[in-house]
C-alpha cells in the first residue's frame, strides 16, 4: 500500500487538494439538508416561507421604489423588474454573508475533526442558488401572468446565457465571502463591517433602480462595481430591460473569477493553522 | 496480550518524523493588524519581533505506527497528546517535520461532533458520519447497526434534545464506530456512558484493531482503558516521546513520574485543559515548604503551597486536592470553601493544610483544582492541574500492614462494637 497523505509544515499557496472536496460531495448535501431542515422547524409556515421571503420583499420594493419615490424601471412591469433584481442580488449578497464568517463559526466543528473546509462555503453557495432558483420559478410564473394580461413582457432569447452570469455572481460572492471568513481569523474588524458593507454596496448597484436612472457623467463610476454589469446583465438576458456594456461585463468576468480563485487559495492557506489564532 | 510492535514484516501506516509545534505564548490571535505589521517590518530588519515568548507543544517527535497496532498515548496535561493527535487529524498543521500516513484517518477527538439538538438521531447519524467521511451509501448500508449498537432505537425519529446526556454519547459513539477508516484517532471518547456500555465500546474497538487489523491510536489518561485496549504504548513528557514500547512498562513509568518526585512544580508554560472552560484564576506553582522529600509520616497533615493569579475579579474562590491511589481512581477529596476574595491582576498563595491520617500508607498522586460554587452548590472549576505526588510511609505503631490492592486506600476509623 501507498503513502496516501502527507502532512507536512509548509505548503505551497497553490498546493491545494480538489479532489477531495469531491470524496466529500455527500456532506455538501448533508450541511445543505441541515440547513433547510433547521430553517423552518418549529414555525407555523414550513417551507412557505421559501417563497414567501422573495415574494414580500419584491411587493415593498414595487411599493417604496415605485409607489412612492417614482423611480423608472424603464418602462418593465414594476414588479417583474425588482423581483429578478432581489433575486440576483439576494443570491450573491447570501454568498458573501453566508460564507463570511466560515472559519469564526465553525471553530467547533473545524477544531474537532478534519474534512475539507470547502465543503462548508460550497454549501452555502449551494443554498443561496436553490433560493435563487424557486425565486426564478416565481419570476417565471409572474412573467407569464404579465404576458397573459398583454403587458409586453418578451423573453430575450439571449436568456440562454443567463446560467453563466450566475455562476460569475455565484463566485464572485463566495470569493468575497471566503477572503473575508479568512482575514477575519486574525482580524475580528471585518465581520462587523461586512453587514452594513453589503447594505452600501446593494445601494451602489442597480437592484433597486435602473441604470439609465444614473446620469451619464456618473456611470463610468459604475464600472468600478462589478456587481452592477452582472445585475444590469441578468434583467436584459431575461427580458431585454436596459441595456448591456460589453466591457462592463468583462469587468465583472475578470473580477468574478480572480476573486474566486484568489479566495480558494487564501482560504485553503488558512485552514491549515487557523486553529492556533481563534 | 500479544505483544505486536517491531514484529519483523509488520507494514508501517504512520510515520512521524522530527516533528515540533511551536504556539505563541500570550495574547494568541488577539494581535492588531498595527501590531502585526510592526512584528513584520522588525523581524524583516533582522530584529527580534518583540511577540514574546513561545511554547513548543512538540518537539521533535519521531514515531513508526504499525498496521493493526493499538498505541496508547499518555502524559500529563501539556504534554503534548492532543497536539499530536491534533496534527495527525489535520486540524492544525505542524511547524516542522513530516508525517506520512497510508489510508483513511477518522478521528474522534470529541463525541457528537456537528450533532444538532434539532436534528433526530437519525438524521445526525447521517451528518455525522458524512462529517467523519462516510459516503450516504455506506451510511444506509451501515444504518442498522449503528442504531442497534447505540441501544437508542425506541428515540431514533426524536430529536436529540429530548435524548438523555447517556444516550446522546451512546449515538455519537455508535456512528464513529462504524466507520471504515484504516486508522482511528480517539481522545478520552471511551469515557462515555455506563460501565456496560464502556466495556461495550472497549470490545469494539479490541475487535476493530485484532480481528479487522485495522489502526488504533488511543489518548486516555485511564490506565485501565489504556492496559486492556492498547498492546502498545508511548508517554510523552513537555513535547518529548520519553518511551516507546510495553503498554504495562509505559503505565509504569507514567504513574512514577507524574510529576515524579519533585518537591515544586511550575505551571506557567502549561496549556489548560479544552474542557475547562473559565481562566478566573490560573495556579502558578505549588510547592512542599522547609522538607527534604516527599514522603510523609502516617499521621502527620499534608502540608502543600500554591501561588496563583487572578485573571479575573474573584470571589468566595474554592479549592480542592483529588488524590489519587494505586489504581488511578480518585479515593479522596479535601476542599476549603470560599477562603479567598481578590481583584484580578492580584497573585497570592496560600499553605493547605490536609489531614490525611485516613490514608493507608502508600504512593499517591493529586490533582489540583481551583472552583466557584455555582448556584445549585455544583462546581465551577476554573482552573484545575496535576499536583505534587506525595507518599505516605508507615510508622512503627501501625496496626495491621494494610493490604491497598484489596482493601482500598482509605482507612476508615476502628469499628466500635455494641
Amino acid at each position: 500500500m501507498q503513502w496516501t497523505t502527507h502532512i507536512k509544515s509548509k505548503r505551497g499557496f497553490f498546493d491545494i487538494n480538489l479532489r477531495e472536496v469531491v470524496e466529500y460531495r455527500d456532506l455538501i448535501v448533508m450541511f445543505v439538508k441541515r440547513y433547510f431542515t433547521l430553517s423552518y422547524k418549529q414555525t407555523i409556515l414550513g417551507p412557505l416561507w421559501l417563497i414567501l421571503k422573495p415574494v414580500i420583499s419584491a411587493a415593498i420594493y414595487t411599493m417604496v421604489f415605485t409607489g412612492i419615490a417614482h423611480i423608472s424601471t424603464d418602462g418593465a412591469p414594476a414588479l417583474l423588474f425588482y423581483m429578478t433584481g432581489n433575486a440576483v442580488w439576494t443570491f450573491f449578497a447570501s454568498c458573501v454573508t453566508s460564507n463570511a464568517g466560515t472559519f469564526t463559526d465553525n471553530a467547533d466543528i473545524f477544531g474537532k475533526v478534519y474534512f475539507p473546509r470547502l465543503v462548508m462555503p460550497i454549501s452555502n453557495v449551494v443554498v443561496g442558488a436553490i433560493n435563487l432558483l424557486i425565486s426564478s420559478v416565481l419570476i417565471t410564473i409572474t412573467a407569464v401572468v404579465y404576458a397573459v394580461m398583454g403587458k409586453g413582457v418578451h423573453v430575450n432569447p439571449m436568456i440562454v446565457f443567463l446560467p453563466v452570469l450566475i455562476l460569475l455572481a455565484g463566485m464572485a460572492g463566495m470569493g468575497v465571502g471566503i477572503i473575508v471568513s479568512s482575514v477575519t481569523t486574525k482580524y475580528r474588524d471585518l465581520t462587523v463591517m461586512v453587514g452594513f458593507g453589503m447594505q452600501l454596496w446593494m445601494y451602489a448597484t442597480p437592484v433597486v433602480y435602473p441604470v439609465s436612472q444614473i446620469p451619464q457623467k456618473f456611470r463610468i463610476l459604475m464600472m468600478f462595481n462589478p456587481c452592477a454589469p452582472l445585475l444590469e446583465g441578468v434583467r436584459y438576458l431575461c427580458f431585454g430591460m436596459g441595456t448591456i456594456e460589453p466591457v462592463g461585463i468583462i469587468v465583472s468576468t475578470v473580477f468574478s473569477i480572480g476573486v474566486f480563485v484568489f479566495g480558494v487559495l487564501l482560504f485553503n492557506r488558512v485552514e491549515k493553522t487557523f486553529m492556533d489564532v481563534v | 496480550m500479544p505483544h505486536t510492535n517491531n514484529v519483523q514484516g509488520a507494514e508501517p501506516v504512520i510515520e512521524i518524523e522530527n516533528l515540533k509545534k511551536q504556539y505563541r505564548l500570550g495574547s494568541i490571535g488577539g494581535r492588531t493588524l498595527r501590531e502585526d505589521v510592526h512584528s513584520w517590518w522588525e523581524r524583516k530588519h533582522g530584529r527580534d519581533d518583540g511577540s514574546g515568548d513561545t511554547f513548543m507543544a512538540l518537539d521533535g517527535i519521531d514515531l513508526t505506527v504499525y498496521k493493526a497496532d493499538a498505541l496508547g498515548i499518555v502524559g500529563s496535561n501539556g504534554a503534548g497528546k492532543s497536539t499530536l493527535l491534533k496534527i495527525l487529524s489535520r486540524i492544525t498543521a505542524p511547524t516542522e517535520g513530516e508525517v506520512r500516513i497510508k489510508g483513511r484517518i477518522a478521528s474522534m477527538l470529541e463525541v457528537g461532533t456537528g450533532f444538532h439538538k434539532e436534528l433526530t438521531g437519525r438524521e445526525n447519524i447521517y451528518l455525522n458520519g458524512a462529517i467523519l467521511g462516510m459516503s450516504k451509501a455506506e451510511i444506509d448500508r451501515k444504518m442498522d447497526d449503528i442504531i442497534s449498537f447505540s441501544e437508542c432505537e425506541k428515540f431514533i425519529d426524536t430529536p436529540v434534545k429530548r435524548y438523555s446526556s447517556g444516550m446522546y454519547v451512546k449515538l455519537a459513539f455508535s456512528v464513529a464506530a462504524h466507520l471504515d477508516s484504516e486508522i482511528l484517532i480517539m481522545d478520552e471518547v471511551l469515557a462515555v456512558g455506563d460501565m456496560k456500555f464502556q466495556k461495550k465500546c472497549i470490545d469494539k474497538m479490541t475487535e476493530i484493531s485484532k480481528k479487522e487489523g485495522r489502526t488504533i491510536l488511543y489518548v486516555s489518561h485511564n490506565m485501565a482503558t489504556i492496559k486492556s485496549l492498547c498492546n502498545r504504548c508511548i508517554v510523552l513528557d513537555k513535547g518529548k516521546l520519553v518511551f516507546n514500547g510495553d503498554t504495562q512498562d509505559a503505565v509504569r513509568l507514567y504513574l512514577d513520574n507524574v510529576p515524579s518526585d519533585k518537591m515544586s512544580v511550575d505551571y506557567d508554560n502549561i496549556l489548560r485543559p479544552s474542557w475547562l472552560c473559565r481562566d478566573d484564576v490560573r495556579i502558578k506553582r505549588a510547592w512542599y515548604e522547609n522538607r527534604e522529600s516527599s514522603i510523609f509520616k502516617s499521621g502527620e497533615p499534608l502540608l502543600v503551597n500554591a501561588e496563583w493569579e487572578n485573571i479575573k475579579d474573584v470571589q468566595k474562590l474554592c479549592f480542592r486536592i483529588e488524590i489519587t491511589g494505586s489504581d488511578d481512581n480518585p479515593c479522596a477529596t479535601a476542599c476549603v470553601y470560599d477562603f479567598y476574595d481578590g481583584s484580578s491582576g492580584d497573585k497570592a498563595n496560600r499553605g493547605f493544610k490536609v489531614d490525611t491520617s485516613m490514608l493507608a500508607p502508600g504512593r499517591y498522586r493529586t490533582m489540583y483544582t481551583f472552583f466557584l460554587r455555582g448556584n445549585l452548590n455544583e462546581s465551577i472549576d476554573v482552573d484545575c492541574m496535576q499536583g505534587l505526588d506525595f507518599e505516605i510511609e508507615a510508622d512503627g505503631i501501625q496496626r495491621l500492614k494494610w493490604v491497598n490492592k484489596n482493601w482500598g486506600d482509605c482507612i476508615l476509623p476502628d469499628i466500635e462494637v455494641m
